[in-house]
């Protein structure tokens, strides 16, 4: 229970899982600034683009290296690998390997033991569900406006 | 699942985190879960996964279309400008 890297006894002081809406937004808008100065308004496609990655990126950045998601994350992000997603090995199905599915869903999934699957599920979902409400708030009060 | 440190790890340490996945499910997803095997339940989270990576997709097309009419010169533009200079 107590071997190193065990994620059950996850030494993480903060009960709660995610970072801080307000540090989330302040990359997020802080990216998004950056994206726009820099992509021509005549690729709106690579803007979009753009804007994902740079919403992962601050996901990633406001979770820190603590978590092994976000490291996977921000390792992808640098790379930037051509291709779009690393080719996930063909897992079988059957009743025992259920996580599997889950695996390719969270970063990094894919070493995990199950039990800092669930724990690396948990913290991503959270952050990841921030990050939707945090691009929908700006959609809403982009959008609410001036109508 | 075959590292010494998994087989240290209770079944009551993995269904604590399995229901704070439950936890985390949104409130339409969470109702029929209730009694959900955990099998079921990380099902459920895989597709509530899917769900906010589609978002994030959708909301990244939206936002750069809010880039746009900023470009454009509409009344959003003004918003849109103060909330990235802030």
């Amino acid at each position: 229970m107590d071997s190193k890297g065990s994620a059950c006894s996850n030494p993480n002081p903060n009960p709660t899982f995610g970072p801080s809406k307000l540090m989330l937004a302040f990359r997020f808008l802080r990216a998004l600034s950056i994206v726009h100065r820099t992509t021509p308004a005549s690729s709106p496609t690579c803007r979009g683009r753009r804007i994902e990655r740079a919403a992962y990126a601050s996901m990633a950045y406001s979770a820190g290296t603590s978590r092994a998601w976000s490291r996977a994350v921000l390792r992808r992000l640098h790379h930037r690998a051509r291709r779009r997603a690393v080719a996930p090995r063909r897992l079988s199905t059957t009743a025992g390997n259920r996580a599997e599915a889950l695996r390719r869903l969270v970063p990094g999934g894919a070493g995990m033991d199950y039990c800092t699957l669930l724990e690396e599920t948990a913290d991503y979902t959270k952050c990841l569900s921030m990050q939707v409400e945090l691009m929908q708030g700006i959609v809403d009060s982009a959008s609410s406006n001036g109508r | 699942m075959s590292s010494r440190r998994s087989s240290r790890i209770t079944d009551e340490e993995i269904s604590e985190l399995i229901s704070k996945l439950q936890s985390l499910l949104p409130e339409s997803r969470r109702r029929s879960m209730s009694r959900a095997s955990a099998a079921k339940l990380l099902k459920e989270t895989c597709s509530y996964i899917k769900s906010l990576h589609r978002e994030v997709d959708d909301l990244s097309d939206r936002l750069s279309d809010l880039m746009s009419s900023m470009d454009s010169g509409s009344p959003q533009a003004d918003i849109i400008r103060s909330i990235l200079r802030s």
